[in-house]
């Protein structure tokens, strides 16, 4: 599935949710469920600071797709991160680089991803597309 | 039983004043449990800035004409009630500066600039916001001086014995907070400052957390410098207080140049206006003077005995109350204390509760606080920080509590 198909998946599957509670409840679960990042990733190298979160990312390559590894200390954080790989993994490197992640906004997440909530979000999404340009542009 | 400090205080009545606390945040009546941050603001605030751009505005200190000179008289009779309010000497010991921030950037840049050199040390706590270990930092990486840190116990306090052992004829000056944002330490102000002031050291206090919960008279403390803002004590953002005893201030250079702290200006050579205009550059924030000026007589209506009374009562509720949660860590346990909870919940991140209560319409700050070495000195990423006003009430706290309890429920 391309990254919009993905996207328009998960907004459907959000439009489920009667209430804030049952949404989070999700996300919550989609965080816990993540598989964790590999141990040697979890440095200071892959760290991108938030004021009120942390969040470790790691990006590699598998034939022309990129495929993303992440975790975080707080969980709701880390279950956004699980919808974002969800979309951006797995994918060739250009259409990362590309990608306009309009769904954030559709299921009503918008405030996790604003510079002002400093949980490190919005650094990784701009660091998952640089890392498409940069895998990208290696190809 | 309902706490009711002193005859005449009613808290429900005090909400009434505020117009913030009547409204909604994510569908449900505020519960704002975050004014260490920044507090919320009076009507009686609001009505003497929207009255004093409507009908007074003019620049002071310039005009000849008529409303000119009644807003400069405006303006100079906040200072008039800043000064009783603190009970500083003078009116010219009061400078208006942005905020505590300032304020203390002030002292740091310019007491930097004339009385550091590379053999002295600035001794400031484990305890100091950002804003009191920053521009230390700054005057002491300019002039190769040392930053020294007095450390705290577990409980938030500061070891008084080490205190003393870095107390050395080194330190030029002792920054320190009354109140810390995070852990809500009162920190004894008058032992430091006869400590320092027996080897005739000055002593700058961080006062932002301290004026909204108590009675500060700066003669009494017998403090060189006190800096406040008035967005923490129920004023607009915007405007702050640096009270400094005139022998220091006169014996400081200017902190910026312009318009207001000249006497004369020719292109060889300028001459400095006196106290306060000397550290008044530009035009400064008359409309948020005049606000606080209203916040002032707010507070003074209420009493700082009844708001005392009454937060320690909803301190101690609320730590009772808290206890319920199972897991749950105070971080800040001093003796002394003012109104604001720190608190860990085993298990949990911070950032997860704060974005849960967030959706309870419950107020709270999450993270580390501006205080990033406590944080470290506690080994953990953040707390969660629920700050008491005298317009909180036990039905903030009881939201509170129950908000912490579903949360960790949706979280487990």
């Amino acid at each position: 599935m391309s990254i919009n198909e993905i996207q328009d998946e998960i907004i459907d599957e959000f439009a489920l949710f009667s209430d804030w509670m049952e949404k989070y409840e999700y996300i919550i679960d989609l965080g816990k469920n993540l598989p964790l990042i590999e141990e040697q990733y979890k440095d200071e190298d892959h760290l991108i600071k938030g004021c009120q979160s942390r969040v470790w990312l790691h990006a590699g390559l598998e034939g022309d797709k990129v495929v993303f590894t992440a975790d975080s200390d707080a969980v709701i954080t880390k279950g956004i991160i699980a919808l974002l790989i969800r979309v951006l993994s797995n994918q060739p490197a250009e259409d990362v680089a590309q990608s306009d992640l309009y769904f954030i906004d559709k299921i009503g997440l918008k405030e996790h991803l604003s510079p002002t909530r400093s949980n490190g979000l919005v650094s990784m999404v701009k660091q998952m597309k640089m890392y498409g340009l940069a895998l990208h542009a290696k190809n | 039983m309902p706490v009711t400090a002193e005859k005449g205080f009613d808290v429900e009545k005090l909400r009434s004043d505020f117009p913030l606390l009547q409204t909604a945040m994510n569908g449900k009546p505020i519960a704002f449990l975050d004014s260490a941050a920044s507090s919320q603001k009076p009507s009686a605030v609001l009505e003497a800035m929207d009255t004093y751009y409507r009908e007074k505005h003019a620049n002071v200190h310039r005009g000849v004409y008529q409303l000119s000179q009644d807003a400069t008289a405006a303006y100079e009779k906040a200072r008039e009630l800043v000064r009783e309010f603190i009970n500083a000497p003078s009116s010219h010991e009061v400078i208006f500066v942005r905020g505590c921030t300032e304020g203390i950037n002030l002292v740091a840049a310019t007491f930097g600039r004339r009385f550091l050199d590379a053999d002295s040390e600035v001794l400031i706590s484990a305890m100091e916001h950002h804003s009191n270990i920053v521009p230390w930092q700054m005057a002491c990486e300019d002039k190769g001086a040392k930053l020294k840190v007095i450390p705290i116990n577990d409980e938030g306090e500061l070891l008084m014995d080490e205190f003393e052992r870095l107390l050395t004829d080194k330190v030029k000056i002792v920054a320190l907070t009354h109140v810390s944002n995070t852990l809500g330490t009162v920190n004894p102000i008058h032992e430091v400052v006869e400590k320092a002031h027996a080897k005739g050291i000055p002593v700058l206090v961080d006062g932002a957390q301290a004026i909204p919960h108590m009675q500060v008279d700066v003669q009494e403390l017998d403090v060189d410098f006190y800096a406040f803002s008035g967005h923490k004590m129920f004023g607009p953002t915007g405007i702050g207080v640096l009270f400094g005893k005139e022998k220091w201030l006169n014996a400081l250079p200017p902190y910026q140049g312009g318009g207001e702290m000249i006497e004369t200006v020719t292109f060889e050579k300028t001459t400095y206006n006196e106290l306060p205009h000397k550290f008044e550059a530009g035009t400064p924030d008359i409309a948020g003077a005049i606000g606080l000026g209203a916040a002032i007589e707010y507070i003074q209506s209420i009493g700082y005995e009844n708001i005392h009374a009454y937060e320690m009562d909803l301190l101690h509720y609320a730590t009772r109350q808290l206890q319920q949660v199972e897991g749950i860590r105070f971080i800040g346990t001093a003796r002394d204390k003012a109104s604001v909870i720190s608190f860990l919940v085993e298990g949990f991140h911070p950032y997860d509760l704060g974005t849960i209560l967030d959706k309870l319409g419950i107020a709270v700050r999450t993270g580390h606080h501006c205080t990033q070495p406590l944080m470290e000195r506690f080994c953990i990423p953040g707390t969660v920080r629920a700050s008491l006003a005298f317009y909180n009430n036990r039905t903030d706290i009881d939201r509170l509590v129950e908000g912490v309890k579903r949360a960790v429920a949706m979280l487990r």
